[in-house]
C-alpha cells in the first residue's frame, strides 16, 4: 500500500502537511507514506490518494488531521466504510477524467522531490533522443511540426524563436525560462514547478541543445518558495546524475544551469525587462530590436520561453509533433492550462485540448457557480486580458477566438464571476494594479494608467461625469500606442473589454448613480427588512458609528444619514435580514 | 527596535560569495534583507563599497521591487494577496478588518511592533481565496470573523 499526500502550495495551505504528520504518528505499519505535487483538484485540498497492491486510487479528500487514525485502520483493514464520507465523489472525479494532461502529465502523480520516480515514468528519454538520435534541427522541426506557441500569453510560435536563437551569430548563447508569473489569478507555472520539476529541465535542455546554449536560467518568482525549493533540489539531482553538466549522456553537448529569483515586479514578465533584472537591474524594458535573439543577456543571443511552453516539449519529442498537432484548432494546437478560479464551484487547474469552449471549462469540468447567483462573465489573461461575458460562453479556446473577444488567451488565468462582481469596479481593479506595476519608462504608460485610475475611482464613488466613457476610450487608444511594451499596450483591455460589453454599468453608476452589482460601497444603501430581523441586537452592537437602533426583539432601523456604509452589520447579521440596495 | 545597531559582519558569507559576480545586486539585497528583515541604510553603503555599484543605483533597484522594505517589520508579517480571484471573493472586507483590528495601514507597523501588514501580488493559492500570509503560513477561506481570531490567537501567543 501507499499513501500519496498532494504537497502543492495550495495543498500545504489547506493544512496537508498536518495530514502528512498525524498519518506518521499511527500505528500504519505495511504503507509508505510519500508526496506528491498539485493534483489539481484545489478546491479538495487536503488530498491523499491510497494505491493498494494492484495500484488500485481510492482517493480522499478534504481530510483533516483528524482523520488520521480512520485513514490508518483503512488502510490496515481494507474497509471502505471507515473512510467513506472522504471518498472523492463521482462528480468531483470528473473535474480530472475530463481533462487531458501533458504539460500537467505528472502533476499530482510522482514525487516532485524524487528524481527516480520521474525518470520511472519515462523522464529525460526524450533528452537522450533528442541529444544522442536527433540534429538541433530535427529538435526544431518537430516543434515546427507540433505547432507548439508560447504559452505565456502572446502564442507565438516556439519553433520561430528557437531558430532565430540558433541563427544568430555567437557562440555564447542563452536559454531562459520566464517563471516570473504575475498574472494575479494564475498560478499553472508555479503548480508545474512544484508538482514536477525535473520535466521543465528537460524541456529547457531540450530547448537549450537546439538553439546551441550552453547555459540555462530559470527566473522565478521569490514569492513561490516552494517552487525555488523543489526546483533547485531537482538541479542538485540531475546534476548528479549528469543530466546537467559536461556532455550529458556521452553526446559531446554540456549545458550549466542556474536559478534566479524575482524580486516583485510585474513588468518582468516581459521578456527584455526580465533580462535587465536578471542582469541585477530595474526591470524596465528594453526597445525591441534588437530582439533577444540577437541581443539578450549580457548582450548574447536569448531565447526566453514560458514554463509552460517548456513543460510541453519532452512530450512532443517522445511522441511526435504530429500527436500535439493532432490536438486543437486550425490555429492552436495541443492542449492549454488555465487556472479556474473565482465564483466557480470546483477550481484548479485545467489542462484541455485547445478547440473546446469556454463553456466545457466552466461548466463542464468547473461545475458552474459556487454561489445561487447566475454567471456573468470570465476574466482571462489578467491584466493584459479582458472580461468576456456569458453571452459568448461558447467562443472556442483558440487565440484568434479569444482574441476577437477583446480578451486574451493569456497564460491561463481565468477568474469566474457572478452577478454580484461590479464590472467598473473590476476595470478598476486591474487598472489599479497596472498603474502601480507601471515601470515608468513611457509617460502613457506612466501618467495614462494613473488618470484612468482616477476616474474609474471617481465613477465607482458616484463623481463620474457625463463623457467620461468617451474620454476613457480615448485614453485606452492612446496608451495602446504610446507604451513600448506588452505591460502598457495591454493594460488598457480590462476597461475596453468591460466598456464593450458592460457598458449599461457604467451608465448606471455615472449617470443614476447606482451600482447595478451591489458592490460599490458609495453607491449602495444598507436597509434592514423588518419582517426578517429578530432584534438580536448583534448588527447594532458592531456599528462604529451607531448607526443603529431598536430595542431587543424589535425590528432594527439604519439611519442613512449616519451610517458610513462599512457593512460590518451586513456581514454579521445571521438572519439575512439586511440588503444592499 | 530601529535604534539597533546593525551588525555587517552578517554580511560577509554574502559579499564574498556575490560582490564580484556581475548581475548580482538583486541577490545580494535579497540575502541582506533574509539576515536584517529589511535593507538597513549601513548594510546598502557597505554594499555599495565591496561591488562599486553606487548607492542611488542600489536605492533605485531596491525601491523599483516591491519585495524590498527599508524598515524593520514587526514580528508577524501579514502579507495580504491582492490577486483577482481574492478581489472577487472580498479580501476587501479582509483589509477593513485587519485594518480595524490593529488600527494601522498597509505598509504600517503596530506600535508594540507585534504586526506588520502590506498588501502583496497574488500568492497563488486562489482557490482558497481571499487569502493571506503570515511569516510562513497561509491561512486562507477568510472571513472577517477568522481573520479576527487569527490575529488574537497570534497575540496571545506572543505573551
Amino acid at each position: 500500500m501507499r499513501i500519496v499526500i498532494g504537497q502543492g502550495s495550495c495543498g500545504i495551505a489547506a493544512g496537508a502537511e498536518k495530514v502528512r504528520k498525524a498519518l506518521l504518528n499511527t500505528n500504519l505499519k505495511n504503507a509508505e507514506i510519500s508526496i506528491t505535487g498539485c493534483i489539481g483538484m484545489c478546491y479538495l485540498e487536503p488530498i491523499v490518494d491510497i494505491y493498494d497492491e494492484n495500484n488500485k486510487l481510492t482517493r480522499l479528500v478534504r481530510v483533516s488531521e483528524n482523520d488520521a487514525e480512520a485513514i490508518a485502520s483503512y488502510v490496515e483493514s481494507g474497509d471502505e466504510k471507515l473512510v467513506e464520507k472522504l471518498i472523492v465523489s463521482d462528480e468531483d472525479s470528473e473535474f480530472l477524467s475530463k481533462q487531458t494532461r501533458i504539460a500537467l502529465r505528472n502533476c499530482g502523480v510522482i514525487n516532485p522531490e524524487k528524481i527516480d520516480e520521474y525518470v520511472n515514468a519515462g523522464g529525460y528519454e526524450a533528452l537522450k533522443k533528442s541529444l544522442c538520435d536527433m540534429t538541433p534541427e530535427d529538435v526544431i522541426e518537430v516543434i515546427k511540426t507540433s505547432g507548439l506557441a508560447g504559452r505565456g500569453g502572446a502564442g507565438f510560435p516556439t519553433w520561430f524563436k528557437w531558430n532565430a536563437a540558433r541563427s544568430s551569430e555567437g557562440d555564447e548563447k542563452y536559454l531562459i525560462c520566464n517563471a516570473d508569473e504575475g498574472d494575479p489569478g494564475a498560478f499553472m507555472d508555479r503548480a508545474v514547478i512544484e508538482s514536477d520539476p525535473h520535466n521543465l529541465i528537460e524541456g529547457m535542455l531540450i530547448g537549450a541543445y537546439a538553439i546551441g546554449a550552453k547555459h540555462a536560467v530559470v527566473y522565478v518568482r521569490a514569492e513561490y518558495p516552494l517552487a525555488i525549493k523543489r526546483l533547485k533540489n531537482a538541479i542538485k539531482q540531475a546534476t548528479e546524475k549528469g543530466i546537467i553538466g559536461e556532455n550529458i549522456f556521452g553526446s559531446g553537448f554540456s549545458c550549466d544551469f542556474t536559478i534566479k529569483a524575482g524580486a516583485g515586479a510585474f513588468v518582468c514578465g516581459e521578456e527584455t525587462a526580465l533580462i535587465e533584472s536578471l542582469e541585477g537591474h530595474r526591470g524596465m524594458p528594453r526597445l525591441k530590436p534588437p530582439f533577444p535573439a540577437q541581443s539578450g543577456f549580457w548582450r548574447k543571443p536569448s531565447n526566453i520561453n514560458n514554463v509552460e511552453t517548456f513543460a510541453n516539449v519532452s512530450w512532443i519529442i517522445q511522441n511526435g509533433g504530429e500527436a500535439f498537432a493532432a490536438m486543437g484548432t486550425e490555429g492552436s494546437k495541443g492542449t492549454k492550462v488555465f487556472a479556474v478560479t473565482g465564483k466557480v464551484k470546483r477550481s484548479g487547474l485545467v489542462e484541455i485540448p485547445m478547440g473546446k469552449t469556454l463553456k466545457d471549462v466552466i461548466f463542464g469540468i468547473g461545475g458552474g457557480m459556487k454561489t445561487d447567483k447566475p454567471f456573468k462573465a470570465v476574466q482571462m489573461g489578467g491584466p493584459s486580458g479582458g472580461c468576456i461575458p456569458a453571452d459568448l460562453i461558447d467562443t472556442v479556446i483558440d487565440y484568434k477566438a479569444l482574441g476577437a473577444t477583446g480578451a486574451i488567451m493569456g497564460s491561463g488565468g481565468m477568474v469566474v464571476m457572478d452577478e454580484s462582481t461590479c464590472m467598473v469596479g473590476m476595470a478598476k481593479f486591474f487598472l489599479d494594479f497596472t498603474a502601480k506595476e507601471s515601470c515608468g519608462k513611457c509617460i502613457h504608460c506612466r501618467i495614462g494608467t494613473k488618470r484612468m485610475l482616477e476616474m474609474l475611482d471617481r465613477i465607482t464613488k458616484g463623481e463620474g461625469k457625463e463623457g467620461d466613457i468617451e474620454l476613457l476610450e480615448e485614453l485606452c487608444y492612446s496608451i495602446k500606442d504610446g507604451a513600448l511594451c506588452g505591460l502598457g499596450q495591454t493594460a488598457p483591455n480590462p476597461v475596453l473589454t468591460t466598456i464593450k460589453y458592460f457598458r449599461n454599468e457604467y451608465e448606471a453608476h455615472i449617470k443614476d448613480k447606482k451600482c447595478p452589482a451591489g458592490e460599490c460601497s458609495d453607491l449602495i444603501e444598507y436597509k434592514i427588512i423588518a419582517d426578517k430581523c429578530k432584534g438580536c441586537t448583534l448588527c447594532a452592537r458592531n456599528c462604529p458609528v451607531n448607526a443603529i437602533t431598536g430595542t431587543v426583539k424589535n425590528p432594527h432601523v439604519i439611519n442613512t444619514e449616519k451610517c458610513i456604509k462599512c457593512g460590518k452589520c451586513y456581514t454579521s447579521c445571521k438572519f439575512g435580514a439586511i440588503v444592499k440596495e | 527596535m530601529a535604534n539597533k545597531t546593525v551588525d555587517l559582519s552578517l554580511l560577509d558569507g554574502v559579499l564574498n560569495e556575490y560582490a564580484q559576480v556581475k548581475g548580482s545586486l538583486i541577490t545580494i539585497l535579497q540575502n541582506t534583507q533574509d539576515i536584517y528583515g529589511y535593507l538597513p541604510k549601513e548594510a546598502i553603503e557597505l554594499i555599495s563599497e565591496k561591488t562599486g555599484i553606487a548607492t542611488s543605483e542600489i536605492m533605485g533597484v531596491g525601491t523599483f521591487y516591491t519585495q524590498f522594505r527599508f524598515e524593520p517589520v514587526g514580528k508577524y508579517l501579514i502579507m495580504l494577496c491582492q490577486g483577482t480571484a481574492c478581489h472577487v471573493n472580498s479580501s476587501e472586507l479582509i483589509l477593513q478588518t485587519i485594518k480595524d483590528e490593529l488600527g494601522i495601514d498597509d505598509g504600517q507597523t503596530t506600535e508594540d511592533g507585534l504586526f506588520s501588514l502590506k498588501c502583496v501580488a497574488c500568492l497563488g493559492c486562489c482557490s482558497l481565496s481571499p487569502v493571506m500570509m503570515i511569516n510562513e503560513d497561509t491561512y486562507g477561506s477568510l472571513t472577517p470573523d477568522k481573520t479576527k481570531k487569527i490575529l488574537k490567537d497570534l497575540r496571545e501567543a506572543s505573551k
